[in-house]
């Protein structure tokens, strides 16, 4: 269980010398290595982290000022490039990348003192609900071994509930960051798109990849965002970030309109989780929330619509990949031709593989019109209703997913029944909102997730409702 | 629409520069045909008057001032990872045979 103090604790004792930063970093690495049997870790960064955090240490003997998060040990998921260890988005033809330059999300986080202690495992290039598909070893589910951790960012969530740091990165293409963090039971934080820079974290799809915090509160999930969010020249796709700091989370429930999605409470949901999900809502509205039922016509599509643009978008990311600049080459090749084909047929996972085959079919020409451009003209769609529905309601609320944590296995056989794993979570990448899971009881011992939108650039609000749900838990 | 021939497998293979097996090209071809099948539900949408929307921030021309921003990695550091290479040039294999 994670039983760090909250994160602005930790700084503040680092910085007035209380704590030492090199005492926190052996202690973060001292729980990596004593959970490695649930393989949340690729790689460990040792040598740069107590070096920094020596650093730090020595900063704050001579008098200066770190930082919001000095000496705060976490991991990031390896799809971030990092100094102090190899950069592989967990797939074979990355590994041995040594990282030139540092993701911005990963500077901005060192600028106010945090240190990186390790690396997570992902589904390979985050193409997954389970890590399973991770080119190195399954992560293993805090509450059953036998269970899967959510995926992608699957060994952040697994990472974080078993207290090895006290917050992990991840990235949320369809629903990463949310779905661990609900089969976990950790808080998981997907911003509005562009929020912050995907400048340094390998890319998956473009106009859907968010990057943001897991953690065990929704206080310590606003401090990571308000220290990572921001526009950033590297990434044209930043937008200007609302001016209320994401640690100033008090909005009050009384007057607040939570909009209750329809679509994602029928057939299909787990009737714990239904149960667990009712008994959250109701709880809001007795604190003062207003609740009203919403439909949203289209979310029935939106999972169709994801598995359309995300493989095209993933199949032209994904053509980098060739064996000539970085990466797996295959050494056996004659000419130019055979050397990419045989380098990406050595180098990728059969689901990277799948998703680059199935975006090359809905981009070739003759199914351009019919496939691509149809899935965002219906993607246009949602957002008109996700607008109109905001017109009505100040947040969404809805369930993360569909079950709990499955078992290892259940799902690989099928790539379809797994890629409906991501039915509740997909819209939002969509969209463009912010969503959030927040931990919300269990269901025969697995935790439950309750998911929180909010409309474009509201993630404060959307962070202050998740903690006034929080606070009536706790 | 949606049922895929082993030629439009291996067809797509060579747009992608994958070099499939034999396996893989059958396994393929069913998961494929499947998740397009999936897919379909699309087709009887009714979009008439929308356009498909390709981003979402609503931003537009993004510039940035053409500026040299010195991140402190040298050339060798920038060619570190290279697979092969000589000087500071990327080495390949042959265009031909």
């Amino acid at each position: 269980m994670n039983n760090w103090p909250v994160i602005a604790d930790i700084a503040k004792d680092v910085e007035s010398g209380k704590v030492k930063a090199v005492d926190l970093v052996k202690e973060a690495l001292k729980r990596i290595e004593d959970a490695s049997e649930y393989k949340a870790v690729i790689a460990n960064i040792k040598v740069r982290s107590l070096e920094r955090a020596g650093y730090i240490d020595e900063q704050v003997r001579t008098g200066k000022k770190i930082g919001r998060l000095a000496g705060v040990p976490f991991i990031a998921k390896d799809n971030y490039l990092a100094f102090g260890a190899d950069t592989t988005a967990a797939s074979n033809i990355l590994k041995g990348f040594d990282a030139p330059y540092q993701a911005t999300a990963i500077e901005k986080l060192e600028a106010e003192g945090a240190i990186l202690v390790a690396k997570a495992n992902l589904d390979a290039f985050a193409h997954g609900s389970s890590t399973e598909n991770s080119d190195y070893f399954t992560t293993l589910n805090p509450h059953d071994k036998t269970r899967v951790p959510g995926g992608s960012s699957g060994g952040s969530g697994a990472a974080v509930i078993l207290g090895l740091v006290p917050f992990a990165l991840g990235s949320d293409t369809g629903g990463s960051i949310r779905l661990p963090a609900s089969f976990c039971g950790a808080v998981g934080m997907k911003p509005t798109y562009g929020l912050v820079s995907r400048s340094g974290v390998v890319a998956m799809a473009s106009s859907l990849d968010c990057m943001g915090p897991l953690t065990s509160n929704v206080t310590d999930a606003g401090l990571i965002l308000d220290v990572m969010s921001g526009r950033d020249p590297l990434d044209s796709t930043t937008i200007e970030r609302d001016y209320i700091s994401y640690t100033k989370l008090d909005i009050g429930l009384k007057g607040k309109i939570i909009g209750v999605i329809k679509e994602y409470m029928g057939d299909g949901l787990d009737g714990n989780i239904k149960a667990n999900i009712q008994t959250a809502i109701n709880n809001l509205e007795t604190a003062g929330a207003t609740i009203k039922e919403i439909s949203l016509p289209s979310l029935p599509l939106a999972l169709a619509v994801y598995y359309i643009i995300c493989p095209a978008e993933v199949s032209s990311n994904l053509s980098r990949y060739d064996g000539q600049r970085y990466g797996y080459s295959a050494k056996d090749a004659d000419t130019l031709d055979d050397s990419y084909e045989l380098s990406r047929e050595k180098g990728f996972g059969a689901e990277a593989k799948r998703r680059i085959m199935i975006g090359t079919y809905v981009l070739s020409s003759g199914y351009y019109d019919a496939y691509y451009n149809k899935a965002q003209t219906v993607r246009t769609k949602l957002i008109n209703e996700f607008q109109a529905a905001f017109k009505e309601v100040d947040f969404l609320a809805g369930p993360t997913s569909p079950s709990t944590a499955f078992k290892i296995g259940e799902n690989t056989s099928d790539p379809l029944k797994m890629y409906l794993t991501d039915i509740m979570t997909v819209a939002a990448n969509l969209v463009g909102v912010p969503a959030i899971s927040v931990p919300c009881g269990t269901s025969d011992g697995l935790p439950v997730g309750l998911q929180l939108m909010a409309p474009q650039q509201k993630d404060r609000d959307l962070l202050g409702l998740a903690k006034a749900f929080e606070d009536l838990n706790t | 629409m949606a049922k895929l021939t082993q030629d439009d497998i291996l067809k797509l293979a060579k747009l992608a520069r994958l070099r499939l097996t034999e396996t893989e090209i059958n396994k393929l071809q069913g998961e494929i045909g499947e998740i397009l099948e999936y897919v379909e539900v699309l087709q009887n949408v009714d979009i008439k008057g929308l356009m498909p929307t390709y981003q979402v921030t609503g931003l537009t021309n993004i510039t940035r001032p053409d500026e040299v921003r010195d991140y402190g990695a040298t050339p060798s550091d920038l060619l570190k990872n290279l697979p092969a290479r000589e000087k500071n040039y990327i080495k390949t294999k042959r265009m031909i045979r």
